[in-house]
């Protein structure tokens, strides 16, 4: 006993033990035989003849005693006792073993028994939910992806390829009758197509148009139909001129009409300047032209 | 002067290693013609790199750098001028080289006509899709434990593809969730992996059997985080753009993209969901469009973006151990060439 006291005087305070991990509070004690894990005079598996602590090893409690009179032998100094492996008996086994023994070393040993098998039983909940795998990145490759990535979408020009896409598919037809545009280009396509190629069948059109002409005191009407259609004429150019002379000329009376109910509708709606993508344009007065035009149209073409 | 100087101690380093007297007159002379006109003539076997004092190569190669710009000005004048004197007979403009033009070029590129890839897909998995005899119906989940901008980033996405499902993923194993969506009714799950608080990945299963591709997922901007964007997407049905899939490979996926969206779009919505592949990078936005006439179009951002890149691609539902990969990025072997492409 005056040999452990001397030990302790030396190993816990005044000179050096190698188990010892000192932080601002508190001593811990790295020795694999303590029970609480600190560093005190009754924990100090070095400094007390009569100890008890209790250890796992692949998944399976174990009790480790040392008593003095092994002390002279430190090859068997530990006796190794395998507990059950179901709590309570594990504890009955641990009373049984150390009866007569102080209770602070009973205590701590049941208590890091619990805590034990605690965290034994959550290791095995664990391994049978999924495990989240951790890939390492690598540091060069992300910054080099980046900068590929950012490059990539200078490149793509991603504006300008969907408005190219979707003009596209307006000119494929794909939106049908929904919207006007498609009339206007069939008609400025084949206004480019006639101007290039022959001249005579622009003549034969002309005449054809000057025939259907001479139904209608034209000029009167002319004038009257395009003060309505200025707005109209502004946005959509040149190819309506011929549309509104033809419109004119088939159904002057209709038109008239309508369009002296519509004017302001038609200056209204969709010809101011639209602001934004998002109002919707409406196209009501353009629709009747589409439906009787059309036939016309394509018989000339042909 | 101190320049003057300079050079001149250049030239009689080089001298004593390779110039005889007489090259070093005529260096002289080349220098006191060329002044007028450029700076410092270089020897033909001279090299910057041969100075051992830093300050006096690192001012020689300015001045050689200059030299060169200077060249390179003169060639530009001198073509320009050639042109226009040629005026309409000047050969065509060179087109400048970029790495679209450099690709080199994948021999699983498909040809629009080419037979054997139509009959593929007509028999493969999307062929039930294509042919109108499914529906698509989308369940998007997360990684476990999603955090915030995880969570509205599956919200928003399920506002952009039509009839997609949110649920929270409990911790439940993929492998068990796949033949409950099977038996749902589901055609494609697509579940958002979270790194950071951030989404990083994502996996895109097609459902009965379909194949799987993994996708890495990078520059999320969720709705609030773009600048002048439009009111939220409706119900409509969007339109899809699905731009530069040229490869086999990028075929698939293609079309598995397209599969996510219902047949019919519905114009009257004017809103278009894009899929564009440059350089393997796939960009996702989604716009709203309107035509203002037949030659313009305005398109307002709504909705997310992000942008994906392909990480695997394998032929059965998601198995990450025994799985058979179709495709797998290799990063030794495939990041190599800066012009090899695989989409």
């Amino acid at each position: 006993i005056c040999r452990l006291k001397v030990i302790w005087d030396l190993i816990g305070n005044k000179s050096f033990c190698s188990y010892k991990v000192k932080t601002k509070t508190q001593q811990f004690c790295r020795n694999e035989y303590n029970i609480t894990g600190l560093c005190n005079r009754s924990s100090c598996p070095l400094a007390n003849s009569q100890y008890a602590t209790v250890r796992e090893e692949k998944g399976l409690c174990y009790l480790y005693m040392k008593v003095i009179e092994r002390a002279a032998f430190p090859a068997r100094m530990w006796e190794k006792v395998k507990l059950d492996r179901n709590y309570a008996k594990a504890l009955e086994q641990i009373d049984e073993n150390l009866i007569y023994w102080p209770r602070f070393i009973r205590h701590k040993c049941k208590q890091r028994l619990t805590k034990i098998t605690q965290y034994l039983i959550r290791i095995r909940k664990l391994t049978l939910k999924r495990q989240r795998k951790l890939v390492p990145l690598s540091r060069k490759v992300e910054r080099r992806e980046k900068r590929r990535e950012e490059k990539a979408l200078i490149a793509a020009q991603l504006e300008n390829a969907i408005e190219k896409e979707l003009l596209d598919r307006l000119k494929q037809g794909t939106y049908g009758d929904i919207y006007n545009f498609p009339i206007h280009a069939f008609d400025k396509a084949m206004e480019k197509q006639e101007e290039e190629t022959e001249s005579e069948e622009e003549e034969e059109e002309d005449e054809e148009e000057s025939g259907t002409r001479e139904f209608v005191a034209e000029d009167e009407f002319e004038e009257s139909d395009l003060s309505d259609f200025e707005d109209m004429n502004n946005l959509k150019g040149s190819s309506d001129e011929e549309e509104d002379a033809e419109d004119q000329s088939s159904e002057e009376e209709e038109t008239e009409e309508e369009l002296e109910e519509e004017k302001t509708k038609a200056k209204s709606k969709g010809k101011t300047p639209l602001k934004g993508p998002i109002r919707k344009k409406r196209a009501y007065v353009e629709i009747e032209y589409e439906q009787e035009t059309e036939p016309a149209q394509k018989s000339k073409a042909t | 002067k101190p320049k003057k100087g300079k050079t001149k101690k250049v030239k009689r380093k080089v001298k004593h290693d390779e110039a005889p007297v007489q090259e070093m007159e005529q260096a002289e002379g080349e220098e006191t013609e060329k002044k007028s006109e450029s700076g410092p003539c270089f020897p033909p076997t001279f090299s910057v790199s041969e100075i051992k004092n830093k300050q006096r190569r690192h001012s020689m190669f300015l001045k050689l750098k200059e030299e060169k710009r200077k060249q390179k000005l003169e060639l530009k004048k001198k073509k320009k001028k050639e042109r226009k004197a040629l005026g309409d007979k000047a050969p065509p403009k060179e087109v400048p080289k970029t790495i679209e033009n450099q690709r080199i070029y994948d021999e699983t590129t498909v040809n629009p006509e080419d037979e054997e890839v139509a009959f593929d897909e007509g028999t493969d998995e999307f062929s039930a899709y294509f042919n109108r005899l499914t529906n698509p119906k989308v369940l998007i989940t997360t990684s476990d434990r999603p955090r915030g901008r995880t969570v509205r980033f599956c919200e928003q996405l399920a506002t952009v593809i039509p009839h997609a499902h949110v649920y929270y993923r409990r911790g439940l194993a993929l492998k068990r969730v796949i033949p409950q969506c099977v038996s749902r009714g589901f055609t494609y799950l697509m579940v958002i992996n979270e790194d950071r608080k951030v989404p990083n990945g994502l996996v895109l299963c097609h459902l009965p059997d379909g194949p799987t591709a993994h996708f890495k997922v990078s520059n999320v901007r969720l709705r609030k985080e773009m600048k002048r964007r439009g009111k939220d997407p409706t119900e409509h049905v969007p339109e899809v753009i699905l731009n530069n899939f040229t490869t086999r490979l990028g075929h698939s996926i293609g079309r598995m993209f397209a599969a996510l969206f219902p047949h019919d779009p519905q114009f009257v919505g004017r809103q278009v969901a894009t899929f564009h592949n440059q350089r393997d990078f796939i960009f996702f936005r989604f716009h709203r469009y309107i035509f203002k006439n037949e030659k313009k179009v305005g398109i307002q951002e709504l909705g997310p973006r992000f942008t994906l890149k392909l990480r695997s691609l394998q032929k059965g539902t998601f198995d990450s151990k025994f799985g058979e990969y179709e495709w797998v990025h290799k990063r030794h072997e495939m990041d190599s060439s800066r012009r090899k492409f695989h989409l």
